[in-house]
C-alpha cells in the first residue's frame, strides 16, 4: 500500500514545554490509525499539526508526497471531525454539509447532491433542512463526518469523536465509524484516551507518552505483548510485580510462579500478567503448578464479570472472573474469602528492567 | 398553579411591576394625557385635539430637528460600531493573556462610573480654543494661532457622543464574540475557507446579535441626548431631546413639548421592537 502520510522528526514546543518531540511516523493509505495516551501525551498537538492548525517547531509533515508542513488548513487535502463538532449553528444541517463545496467551487446543484449523499451515507438524509441545535448529540457527530468527508480528503482526522456522547451510544457509533470507515476507504487518524475505543476500532494503535510514541501495532500486539510497563498499564489493566528469577521462577507477591519458556533467559526484572488470565480453582484442590492464594479484599461486580482484589500478603493483586465461570463455587467469592488462583503460564510477560519506571 | 404558588409569585413579581408602573407607566401616560391639551398662555388646559401634532407636521424646524436627531444618532452608532467592533475582536481572538484582555476591557468599561457630564465635558477641554489639541497645534506650528474650528459643531458632538457611549457597544458585541467556540473558525478553515471569508461567513453572521444590540443601545442613547449639543454643540447642534425640554421650560409650551416626547418614544420603542425582532429570529443559534 502506497503512504499518505510522512512524518519526520516533527516537534511541537509551547514555550518551555513539548509537545511533541522529534516524532516520526509513516501512515499507509487506508489505515484506520488511532493515537492513543493520556490528557498532556502529545496525541491531539500531533493531529492539530497534521490538520494544519498547529505550527510545528521543527520538522516536516508530507501528505501523499507533498510536503505541507507550512501550509495552513484550508491548503489541505485533510478534514477534521472536531471534539465539540464545530457545527455551523446559522446553518441548516445541508449547508453545513455542503460548506466545504460551496468554497471549492462545486457547481450548485453537485454540490446539494453531494450534500445529501453524504448525509445519506451516515443515516441522516432527512435532517438536511434541520438545524444544528435542534439534533442531539449522536446526530450532529454525524453532521461533522459527513461534512468532513464530502470533500473526499487524503486523510481524515478524527479528534476525540465520541467523547462526549453517552455509554451506548458511544459504543454503537464505534462499529459505525469502523463500518464507514470499510465503507469509504479513506483513511482515518482518531485521536483518543479511551483504551477500548482505540482498541475496538483501529487497525493500527500509536501509544503516545510526553510527545513520543512508545508503541506502534496491531490492537493485539498493544494487548498481548506491550512494549513497556506503561502501555501494559495503559491498554488494559495488568498485574505488575518486581522480581528476580530463581531457577527459572519468579516471585510474585511472596509465591511462586513459573516463568513460561519463552522467557527462559531472562534476569531479574518487571514480570506482569493480564487479570483475566488468573483462574478461579475448585475450592476442593489443592497445590498445582502456578497457584496462587490469598484472601479476597474486594469484589467489584461489573455484571458480566467481576474483578476481585487478591491479598498476597506482601502486595494484592487483580483477577477478573468471567460470570458463571466460577467453577464449581455457588457464587461469587465475598470479602474474606480464601481464593487459589492458577496462572496459565504462557500468561506471564516481562519487561526489561530498563523499560520499568 | 395552586392559589399558594400564585399569590408567591405575585409576590415576587409585584415590586418591579410597581416600579414599571409607577415610574413608567404612568408618567408616560401623563405625558400622553398632556399631549392632546391645549395651550391658553400662560396655563394649559385639558383638552382632546390633536393640535400639538399638527404643529409639528406644519413647523419644519421640527421635522429637521428630528432629521438631525437621526443623522446625528445614526452616525454615532457607526462610528461606535466601527471602532468597537475590531476592538473587541481583538481582544476576544488575539489577546492571549486573560489579565491582559481584562484590563482592555476594563479600560473601555470603566469611564461609565465616571460622570457622564464629567466625560463629555472633557471633549471641551480638548477641542476648545484653549484646548489640548490647539495647544498642540500651535506648539508644534502647525497652526499659527488657537483654531475655534473643533469645537460647537455637529462634528464634535459627534465625537463627544461616540466616545461617550462605545462601552455600550463593546460590551454586547464582545460578549458576542466570546460565545463562538474557536473550533467554528477553524473547522471553516478546515474546509478550505480563507480568513476573510471566514469571517464573513461565520464569525460575522455570529455577532450579528452583539451588533444589532450595541447599534440599539448607542443609537437610542444618543437619539436622546441632550447634555452633549448644550456642551460642544453649536447653533445647528440642537437636538430632538433640546427643543422638548425647551418647550417644558423657556418656552412652557407643556402639551407641544409632550406631543414630542411621544413622537420620540414611539421611535425608540419601534427601534427596540425591530432590534427584539431581530434577537429572536437568531435566537437558538449559540446554544
Amino acid at each position: 500500500m502506497t503512504e499518505i502520510v510522512r512524518i519526520e522528526n516533527l516537534s511541537k514546543h509551547f514555550g518551555d514545554v513539548v509537545g511533541v518531540d522529534q516524532l516520526s511516523l509513516s501512515i499507509r493509505a487506508g489505515e484506520f490509525v488511532t493515537l492513543l495516551g493520556p490528557s498532556g501525551c502529545g496525541k491531539s498537538t500531533l493531529l492539530r499539526m497534521i490538520g494544519g492548525f498547529e505550527e510545528p517547531t521543527q520538522g516536516r509533515i508530507r501528505l501523499d508526497g507533498q510536503d505541507v508542513t507550512h501550509l495552513p488548513p484550508n491548503k489541505r487535502a485533510v478534514n477534521m471531525v472536531f471534539q465539540d463538532y464545530a457545527l455551523f449553528p446559522h446553518m441548516t444541517v445541508g449547508r453545513n454539509v455542503g460548506y466545504g463545496l460551496r468554497v471549492a467551487g462545486v457547481p450548485k446543484a453537485e454540490i446539494e447532491a453531494r450534500a445529501r449523499e453524504a448525509l445519506t451515507l451516515v443515516g441522516l438524509a432527512e435532517k438536511y433542512d434541520a438545524r444544528p441545535h435542534e439534533m442531539s448529540g449522536g446526530q450532529r457527530q454525524r453532521v461533522a463526518l459527513a461534512r468532513a468527508l464530502v470533500r473526499q480528503p487524503k486523510v481524515l482526522l478524527l479528534d476525540e469523536p465520541l467523547s462526549a456522547l453517552d455509554a451506548n451510544l458511544r459504543e454503537a457509533m464505534q462499529v459505525e465509524l469502523r463500518h464507514l470507515h470499510q465503507k469509504v476507504g479513506l483513511t482515518f487518524i482518531m485521536v483518543t484516551h479511551d483504551q477500548n475505543e482505540a482498541l475496538a476500532m483501529a487497525d493500527r494503535v500509536l501509544v503516545m507518552r510526553d510527545g513520543r510514541v512508545v508503541q506502534d501495532g496491531t490492537p493485539e500486539d498493544l494487548y498481548d505483548r506491550p512494549a513497556s510497563p506503561y502501555v501494559a498499564g495503559f491498554v488494559g489493566t495488568t498485574n505488575l510485580f518486581p522480581s528476580a528469577v530463581v531457577d527459572g521462577r519468579i516471585d510474585c507477591f511472596g509465591q511462586q510462579l513459573a516463568l513460561p519458556e519463552g522467557l527462559a533467559g531472562r534476569k531479574n526484572g518487571l514480570f506482569g500478567f493480564r487479570p483475566e488470565k488468573a483462574r478461579l480453582l475448585q475450592p476442593a484442590r489443592k497445590g498445582g503448578s502456578n497457584v496462587i492464594s490469598g484472601s479476597v479484599e474486594e469484589v467489584i461486580y461489573h455484571g458480566g464479570a467481576a474483578r476481585i482484589v487478591v491479598q498476597l500478603g506482601q502486595g494484592s493483586i487483580l483477577v477478573d472472573l468471567q460470570n458463571r465461570k466460577l467453577n464449581g463455587r455457588a457464587s461469587l467469592p465475598g470479602p474474606g474469602d480464601i481464593l487459589a488462583v492458577e496462572i496459565e503460564p504462557d500468561a506471564i510477560m516481562a519487561f526489561n528492567a530498563e523499560a520499568a519506571e | 398553579m395552586t392559589a399558594v404558588q400564585r399569590l408567591r409569585s405575585a409576590a415576587v413579581l409585584s415590586p418591579p411591576l410597581l416600579w414599571t408602573v409607577v415610574f413608567m407607566f404612568v408618567p408616560y401616560s401623563i405625558l400622553l394625557v398632556y399631549s392632546f391639551w391645549k395651550t391658553q398662555y400662560p396655563i394649559f388646559v385639558p383638552a382632546f385635539q390633536l393640535g400639538n401634532y399638527m404643529e409639528l407636521v406644519r413647523d419644519p424646524q421640527y421635522l429637521r430637528v428630528l432629521l438631525r436627531t437621526l443623522k446625528i444618532a445614526g452616525l454615532v452608532s457607526f462610528f461606535a460600531l466601527v471602532l468597537a467592533y475590531p476592538y473587541a475582536y481583538f481582544l476576544v481572538f488575539k489577546v492571549k493573556r486573560p489579565s491582559v484582555r481584562l484590563t482592555l476591557y476594563m479600560a473601555v468599561v470603566a469611564p461609565l462610573w465616571v460622570s457622564y457630564l464629567l466625560r463629555a465635558y472633557t471633549w471641551k477641554t480638548i477641542l476648545g480654543t484653549q484646548g489640548v489639541l490647539n495647544s498642540f497645534l500651535v506648539s508644534t506650528g502647525i497652526l499659527s494661532e488657537p483654531s475655534s474650528i473643533f469645537l460647537y459643531n455637529q462634528a464634535a458632538m459627534v465625537l463627544t457622543l461616540t466616545y461617550v457611549f462605545i462601552p455600550f457597544m463593546v460590551m454586547p458585541i464582545y460578549a458576542a464574540l466570546e460565545k463562538i467556540p474557536p473550533s467554528l473558525k477553524e473547522a471553516s478553515a478546515d474546509l478550505g475557507e480563507n480568513r476573510l471569508a471566514t469571517f464573513l461567513k461565520v464569525t460575522l453572521p455570529l455577532s450579528m446579535t452583539g451588533i444589532v444590540a450595541g447599534f440599539t443601545m448607542t443609537f437610542c442613547l444618543a437619539f436622546g441626548d441632550f447634555i452633549a449639543p448644550f456642551l460642544v454643540g453649536g447653533p445647528d447642534g440642537v437636538m430632538i431631546a433640546n427643543v422638548i425640554a425647551s418647550q417644558f421650560g423657556a418656552a412652557l409650551n407643556w402639551p407641544l413639548g409632550s406631543a414630542l416626547a411621544v413622537v420620540m418614544l414611539v421611535i425608540v420603542l419601534g427601534i427596540i421592537s425591530a432590534s427584539d425582532r431581530f434577537e429572536r429570529l437568531g435566537a437558538g443559534r449559540l446554544t
